[in-house]
């Protein structure tokens, strides 16, 4: 348990020291720019995969926090032009209160009625932004990036380093909850809630707890976007790409602990730069869907799940020839 | 007279205009072994539903070491000492059986304790403990997938125990199973009872309630028709009438 511990914050601090070499070195803003877009996703997969993988509550409505994320900075960033850690803070405190009051009324609904209900409310939080003139409304708004802070040398290099730092923030607070008390009541959730909620369990309490997490991590992931785009607008920033992949990711990666969404972040995002840049940006789509049809029937418990069925017969076949000698000695 | 531990009163639960309880007065003294048979339907495990709070009366109290239990949420009530099994088991199934003791000890009996502090192998040696008094000692690490129907009511039992109730609700913990099946099943329930457990048993095997009960409690159409000793019970003419087919 130590030593997990102790080997997680060594691989946070080898992260830390690539990135640090990444942005001495290399000089093509365009690796940073992509990479933002990779950490980008390890945040809201990860997001998901608290409310979706640890308590089973499958949200299809990531977009929505994601971009209201997004819109709550720039709202800070228009209006008091506050710098953008700030902005994150606040549009993370926005989204968190919003899958409280989301949570209060949707997590009655048990099972596909809960992931309908995601969808409409992203929806209706669309339509609201299309239609409010302060934010650009449908035509969406352009912002001009302030100069970086002291030590980057551009605003993408900045914009990626937050990023990062986000990941790792996000992935520590997942790893946090898995094994904590809370973890191990949303598996009971997961498993049975009835059960759950018959054991003492405060099923309600700890849902809620999942959701404000899980939603203030999906607006952090979307707070830096006006500014990483220099532009926002609602039916790019609300597309359901965000929610699709936000549940691809870690279905395909494993949902049954932390390290599942940042393998599918990190592979399917890689995957989906490489083909931008290749092939074509709408081949990205295809290649989300193809992977996930393909994971869901070949391996519904994602490339985590393959690696534990891959290393299972290793065991048996000491335990068959424990077996041997023990029948030999006989 | 021993103590009162459970008083249901006037209860009342519609599900729509279908009136599944009707002003159902109930009482159970500490340590008591309660028998409540009913016909399909009669509204058995919705009054244990109303009593573990998983459902919400429209009328009436329960009534619980003196507490009205009304408004709250069933782990509250779990915490309060009530603790039932489901008549379909319902194992944590991805959890071995020890992890699925280890949700109710963590919960409710270590509440706040093991949080932080509490080192894990308390929980983990308690839960043994339990497993290896159910007659599950062998089965303790292995997938609950893999346990047979028996060995899953047995853990059902064991998991309601982990929360250390006052009050255990069996709900037809023998249904489907064998005879021999049934006497292990049944004995585990003496012995709970003997170490000074209330137990509420619902159960169709008629001769199970006889061995078990001090007392019956007979529902027929969300009624309390008949109440009195194993004995009685089975001569009163409203209960042969309504459920025992004569």
């Amino acid at each position: 348990m130590h030593q997990g511990h102790k080997h997680f914050l060594i691989g946070c601090a080898i992260v830390l020291a690539l990135a640090f070499a990444l942005m001495a070195t290399v000089t093509n803003e365009y690796v940073f720019f992509a990479t933002y877009v990779v950490l980008q996703f390890v945040v809201l997969a990860t997001a998901w995969n608290i409310l979706g993988g640890y308590a089973g509550y499958v949200n299809f409505g990531s977009s929505a926090f994601f971009a209201l994320g997004g819109y709550a900075a720039l709202v800070i960033f228009k209006w008091l032009a506050l710098p953008l850690g700030v902005q994150i803070v606040v549009a993370a405190c926005f989204t968190g209160l919003l899958g409280l009051g989301i949570g209060l009324i949707s997590l009655r609904l048990r099972g596909i009625f809960f992931s309908i209900a995601t969808v409409a409310i992203a929806i209706i939080f669309e339509t609201v932004i299309t239609n409010w003139d302060f934010v650009g409304g449908a035509k969406g708004l352009q912002v001009l990036r302030p100069e970086p802070m002291v030590p980057f040398t551009s605003y993408t290099k900045m914009l990626f380093f937050v990023m990062l730092l986000m990941a790792l923030g996000a992935v520590a607070i997942a790893r946090y909850i898995e094994n904590s008390w809370i973890g191990r009541g949303l598996r009971a959730i997961r498993d049975n809630e009835e059960a759950a909620e018959c054991v003492g369990v405060p099923t309600l309490k700890l849902k809620l707890i999942a959701t404000v997490i899980s939603g203030a991590l999906m607006g952090a992931a979307g707070a830096p976007l006006p500014m990483y785009l220099s532009f926002i607008e609602p039916v790019s920033a609300f597309s359901m790409n965000y929610s699709v992949s936000a549940l691809a990711m870690p279905i395909i990666g494993g949902t049954s602990s932390w390290l599942g969404p940042v393998i599918g972040a990190v592979l399917l995002g890689t995957v989906q730069q490489v083909v931008t840049v290749t092939i074509s940006s709408e081949l990205n789509v295809l290649i989300v869907g193809v992977l996930l049809v393909f994971f869901v029937v070949v391996a519904p418990e994602g490339i985590l799940g393959l690696v534990r069925k891959l290393r299972a017969p290793k065991v048996q076949p000491t335990g068959q020839t424990r077996g041997q000698t023990s029948a030999q000695t006989k | 007279m021993t103590e009162m531990l459970l008083k249901v009163e006037g209860l009342v639960k519609r599900f729509g205009g279908f009136t599944a309880l009707d002003d159902v007065n109930l009482t159970v003294r500490q340590g008591e072994r309660l028998g409540l048979i009913g016909p399909n339907g009669s509204g058995k495990t919705t009054l244990i539903n109303c009593i573990s709070g998983a459902l919400k009366n429209d009328g009436g109290t329960v009534v619980f070491k003196g507490e009205n239990l009304n408004g709250l949420a069933p782990h509250q009530r779990t915490r309060r000492g009530i603790a039932r099994s489901f008549q379909i088991p319902r194992p944590f199934h991805s959890m071995t059986p020890i992890e699925n003791l280890a949700v109710p000890l963590e919960y409710v009996t270590h509440r706040g304790r093991g949080r932080s502090g509490q080192p894990k192998a308390d929980i983990r040696g308690e839960a043994e403990a339990i497993l290896r008094d159910m007659g599950l000692g062998d089965k303790m690490t292995i997938a609950c997938s893999q346990l047979s129907q028996v060995e899953l009511r047995k853990l059902e039992l064991a998991r309601a125990m982990a929360a250390k109730p006052s009050l255990l609700i069996s709900d037809e913990a023998m249904a489907g199973l064998s005879n021999t099946e049934c006497d292990e099943v049944l004995e585990i329930l003496f012995r709970l009872g003997s170490s000074g457990i209330t137990i509420i048993m619902i159960e169709h095997i008629m001769h199970a309630i006889m061995r078990f009960s001090e007392r019956v409690v007979c529902l027929d159409a969300g009624k309390l028709i008949a109440e009195g000793m194993p004995t009685e019970i089975v001569k009163n003419p409203n209960v042969q009438k309504a459920y025992l087919g004569a």
